[in-house]
């Protein structure tokens, strides 16, 4: 695996930090007219999402890590592990709920998602940015009104609870956005 | 289409950047301070360990020459002063490599001056003269001097005069810098760099011009021991809203003394296996002849725009940073 000196470190660069792999958020150089020279990193462990400030000396190196995001389709859930297939070369991947974690909200099976690997094996799952999903249970809605204001809780096939207008139904098909759980419109089917 | 023909900066920075050239240039006209130009290109560059040098070569048939581009304008200027050029100015480019980010371009505008006869205190009454001339309108709220050990210990509790691993290892572990221990080890000097980097410069000087002074002998670059106390320099640094913007001494003019601290750093680079300078033989020389008592400071004009405009990055005050240079 490559080796990353500070002055590459982007946004985006995976590398090993305290032997998790983690993800640069934001690079600082910082630099006194007389003095050392460091640079403050921003970073995501990728393992446990928290984000974490760190400083290097500038031109110290960490190693790359070997972190890649696949697009997959989930297959199903067995009850214990969540399963999912790389389209193009049926390779199958099974992660656990502690891997899945919050995307699990938003995975109905055939849907596709991304999954991180790290030295080949899930290391997180990203649902697609919109999904569509079916509104399992929700208040009965007044009728003739169309404005989003209030609104009201929904249940959802996958589990998640989201906002909805009043006027949406049981039954009825609802797209969302996952990064912030935002109810964006009804589906015609 | 391709974009980065464009400037870095909006056209309204232009603008600022020669208002301000020109309120300087006003500035010093009528107090007498003689404008200077010294070369960009130098045959030596400062011995400095933490300033890497662009160098580029001369062809001088037959001759090949390696030359410098100058970090600092700072030692031509002091031959300038020992050869009884009086006060004097410049506002030139300078140029230290490996040094680019929110702060940082490669290459950046330095005003430099140096008063003949001037302790520090009197030129930091003169600094403040000149930056509340460049804040009319700009809403400077106060000026305010602070000595290193005093600022220091206000924002840390630490002495930065009196090294103790065990007490600048406990700060370190209870404010979020766990590998300040792993990083400093035993060097004072980058634990002060460290830490002022991370606890003490940020706060300094909230809308206003915060002059720190004295600071400890291990950051003695180019400034005379203090009088008062062996244990300190006299130097001062410039911060405005966190931002340093510049850096002053009351200038060391033994030859004997710039010599020892040339072979000190030039050891430094060889220990840290950095590339090797010689030292300028002709600034030690001028000293020797004799450079009057002066003070002096540089200040990065790119900084100083930053925090007129408040901008975010350098870039935003430059016609084209490195990027698109």
């Amino acid at each position: 695996m490559a080796v990353y000196s500070t002055n590459e470190f982007r946004a985006g660069l995976k590398v090993m930090l305290d032997n998790d792999p983690c993800a640069i958020i934001e690079n600082e150089f910082v630099k006194p007219g007389k003095g050392q020279a460091f640079n403050r990193v921003k970073i995501r462990n990728l393992k446990t999402g928290r984000v974490i400030e760190r400083t290097f000396k500038s031109g110290e190196s960490l190693d790359g890590a070997d972190v890649v995001d696949v697009e997959m389709q989930f297959l199903y859930n067995d009850g214990e592990f969540r399963h999912f297939m790389v389209q193009d070369t049926f390779e199958q991947y099974q992660a656990d709920p502690k891997i899945v974690g919050d995307a699990a909200l938003w995975l109905k099976d055939q849907d596709f998602c991304f999954v991180t690997l790290w030295n080949d094996a899930p290391l997180a799952v990203t649902p697609a940015n919109f999904v569509e999903l079916e509104i399992i249970e929700t208040d009965p809605g007044v009728r003739g009104d169309t404005s989003g204001g209030g609104g009201k809780p929904a249940k959802l096939v996958t589990g998640a609870v989201v906002r909805v207008p009043l006027f949406v139904q049981t039954g009825e098909v609802i797209k969302v956005d996952t990064r912030t759980g935002e109810y964006i419109s009804r589906v015609k089917e | 289409m391709q974009q980065d023909w464009r400037p870095s900066c909006s056209l309204q920075f232009l603008r600022m950047r020669a208002d301000l050239l020109h309120d300087i240039r006003c500035f010093f006209r009528e107090r007498s301070v003689l404008e200077v130009e010294t070369p960009l290109l130098g045959h030596c560059t400062g011995t400095d360990p933490q300033l890497a040098f662009f160098s580029t070569e001369f062809f001088s048939t037959p001759q090949q020459q390696r030359l410098f581009l100058q970090t600092s304008p700072e030692f031509a200027m002091k031959r300038l002063l020992a050869a009884g050029s009086g006060s004097i100015y410049q506002i030139c480019k300078a140029f230290r490599n490996g040094e680019s980010g929110r702060f940082h371009n490669p290459e950046f505008t330095l005003l430099e001056w140096y008063r003949v006869g001037y302790t520090l205190p009197q030129l930091m009454d003169e600094i403040e003269a000149l930056f509340a001339a460049l804040f009319v309108g700009y809403g400077l709220l106060a000026s305010w001097r602070m000595s290193y050990q005093a600022v220091f210990k206000q924002y840390t509790d630490l002495d930065p005069l009196q090294f103790s691993h065990q007490a600048y290892c406990a700060y370190a572990l209870a404010n979020g810098l766990p590998e300040a221990v792993g990083l400093c080890g035993d060097n004072h000097l980058l634990w002060l760099d460290f830490i002022f980097s991370h606890k003490v410069q940020p706060l300094l000087g909230e809308n206003a011009l915060c002059m720190i002074y004295a600071y400890p002998a291990c950051q003695a670059s180019l400034a005379r021991i203090s009088t008062d106390n062996p244990n300190t320099v006299d130097r001062v640094e410039l911060f405005i809203n966190g931002i340093e913007l510049g850096n002053g001494f009351y200038e060391l003019s033994d030859a004997g003394e710039q010599d020892r601290r040339f072979t000190k750093e030039m050891q430094v680079r060889q220990d840290n296996s950095l590339p090797p300078v010689s030292k300028d033989q002709r600034l030690l020389a001028a000293l020797a002849a004799g450079l009057p008592d002066c003070s002096g400071i540089a200040i990065g004009l790119d900084r100083l725009l930053m925090v007129l405009a408040h901008a975010k990055t350098i870039s935003e005050t430059l016609s084209f940073s490195i990027n698109r240079a």
